[in-house]
């Protein structure tokens, strides 16, 4: 299994675990937040809901379905963004993106990715950014469009 | 039947390796491979004969004038159109349609008429009709798919009345495989006064395909998906429909007089040829219809039916896959499209490339017919002259190595 064994670089263990066992997948009641978006290009799709307390992300709820490297990266979005405010999450918006442009981070940026570290192995495969790339254009999406988009969701 | 071994050592790709494995080359929907006879010949042509058409006196001219309508004789031969003028060159089968759709029924579609087209139809065969029956206030009609993916004929002499002006139809389906009735079709077409375009962009390339005998109106093809170039493609039309329409697009070489008030339009076929045309990849077009006529038609819709039907009994040994389409080689082209139960096209698609292996994995451009299977997304493999029965057997062993792979993967 030669070829197959390059591929632990792509689908590292917390990859699949996540994959296999996606976090914070239900359903919010009253989200503060909404968004859905999809990936045309292989049909993926993705649904982020945030509800707020005290300006910070109380309840996180991603679901989807796709590829293990989409659904992996919105499951880590989800865990990751648990407690955090808007600032702390478009932060991170921005370090996935610089990690998958393939640049050095700083020790404690890593710290602040936390386990999304474990995506560093997409970048060897640029057709795949996109999949991991999916939740978290989606995710600042949301946030940029903030209020709007509370606005919106309030008045269903 | 095919002499494979030989064809094969006509594709310098087949030789090259990809990550380290010998290429297994199986997305020849979307584009085949090409044999070093057309290679040669576009080298050829920019070394030996390069000059614009139809304009010079000058030697170059007059040989690659000569080159390029010799091309469209072979490729009228082909599809057996009854005058090398019924056959116009076009960027590819995606253009092929939008002509039809803006000079041909755009002057002849009113409001309240209908087009028809089927459920199983590439995006470029859905869009133009999509726009132009919006704009016309006209109706779109699609003829549904059947559970094994045969078109529903009965349901297609319902949809086709008095109010169809055109009956838009795939010939081979490039996600089901599934093959039209297309003689069926055209007189259903005919009987109700329609007129019939066939999207021929995967039955050309695969099969023995007449024009007069399907007897349809507009048929559409591109060069890539037979061995020739990319960037050319074909539309061939009856005469007399080419001869009401208006133009598609206007400049040089489409005019026979033009003053500083008015212009009046070439003859036929060059009133649709606009600018200087894609002049080497039409002569290179030629030489791909030359090797397939050499192989014959017959001889390789045999062998890829045989491929196809091997493929499909063994691609059903892996447990945890859905084959999409007929189940039966004789009712579709060579193409197999299937999900995996546990492993997402997407990562099938990557991981089976790492042992060389070319796929496609996505929508097909067919997102509306890919979602009525309740999936997002597809695996495909599709086949060509030059694959084997072991390529098959290397597709059935890669997907079960990448089973095992996830299966273990994450869980050491």
């Amino acid at each position: 299994m030669r070829a197959l064994s390059e591929l632990d670089e792509l689908y590292e263990e917390i990859i699949l675990d996540h994959y296999r066992n996606p976090r914070n997948n239900r359903e919010l009641d009253a989200p503060d937040l909404e968004i859905e978006a999809d990936n045309p290009f292989c049909g993926d799709e993705i649904k982020i809901q945030l509800k707020f307390e005290d300006d910070r992300a109380a309840g996180v709820s991603v679901a989807g379905r796709g590829c293990a490297i989409s659904q992996s990266s919105a499951s880590l979005l989800a865990e990751l963004s648990q407690g955090r405010t808007r600032e702390e999450m478009k932060n991170s918006v921005t370090l996935v993106r610089r990690m998958m442009r393939g640049e050095e981070l700083s020790d404690s940026e890593l710290d602040d990715l936390g386990d999304l570290e474990a995506l560093r192995g997409v970048r060897k495969y640029p057709v795949r950014i996109k999949c991991a790339l999916l939740s978290w254009v989606a995710l600042e999406d949301m946030l940029d469009d903030y209020p709007a988009a509370r606005q919106q969701v309030s008045e269903r | 039947m095919l002499d494979v071994q030989s064809i094969r050592q006509d594709f310098p790709i087949l030789a090259r390796k990809v990550n380290g494995n010998p290429l297994v080359y199986l997305d020849n929907a979307a584009t085949t491979q090409k044999p070093r006879q057309v290679i040669r010949t576009l080298v050829d042509f920019y070394q030996q004969h390069n000059a614009n058409v139809h304009r010079g006196v000058h030697t170059l001219s007059i040989e690659s004038t000569d080159l390029y309508e010799e091309a469209r004789a072979k490729v009228q031969r082909f599809i057996n159109a009854p005058v090398p003028e019924s056959v116009i060159w076009t960027r590819n089968t995606s253009e092929s349609i939008n002509l039809v759709a803006y000079t041909w029924a755009r002057a002849n579609l009113q409001a309240g008429d209908n087009v028809v087209t089927t459920a199983m139809e590439h995006h470029s065969n859905i869009v133009p009709w999509q726009q132009l029956t919006r704009q016309a206030c006209a109706e779109l009609r699609y003829i549904p798919v059947d559970d094994d993916g045969l078109l529903q004929m009965d349901a297609a002499a319902n949809l086709i009345d008095e109010r169809t002006r055109l009956v838009a139809a795939t010939h081979v389906s490039n996600v089901l495989g599934s093959i039209t009735p297309i003689h069926h079709l055209t007189r259903l077409a005919h009987s109700a006064g329609a007129v019939i375009m066939v999207d021929a962009a995967q039955s050309v390339p695969h099969m023995p395909v007449d024009v007069q005998a399907i007897d349809c109106d507009f048929l559409a093809f591109s060069a890539h998906k037979m061995l020739g170039p990319t960037g050319i493609g074909v539309l061939y039309a009856r005469p007399e429909l080419l001869d009401a329409m208006p133009p598609f697009m206007y400049g040089g070489d489409m005019i026979i007089e033009v003053t500083y008030e008015d212009a009046r339009w070439n003859d036929l076929p060059y009133k649709f040829e606009a600018g200087t045309p894609n002049i080497a990849d039409a002569i290179a077009t030629g030489a791909a219809v030359d090797y397939l006529s050499n192989l014959g038609m017959e001889n390789v819709q045999e062998h890829e039916r045989q491929i196809t039907e091997y493929a499909l009994r063994r691609i059903r040994e892996v447990e945890a896959v859905t084959v999409f389409g007929p189940h039966d080689a004789s009712l579709k082209g060579g193409v197999v499209s299937f999900v995996h139960g546990n492993i997402h096209p997407h990562d099938l698609g990557t991981a089976l490339d790492r042992m060389g292996i070319a796929i496609r994995t996505g929508h097909h451009c067919a997102m509306p017919l890919v979602r009525s299977y309740g999936v997002v997304a597809a695996a495909r493999a599709s086949f060509y002259i030059y694959n084997t029965k072991e390529e098959v057997d290397l597709l059935v062993d890669g997907i079960l190595e990448v089973e095992r792979y996830f299966a273990h993967a994450g869980a050491k």
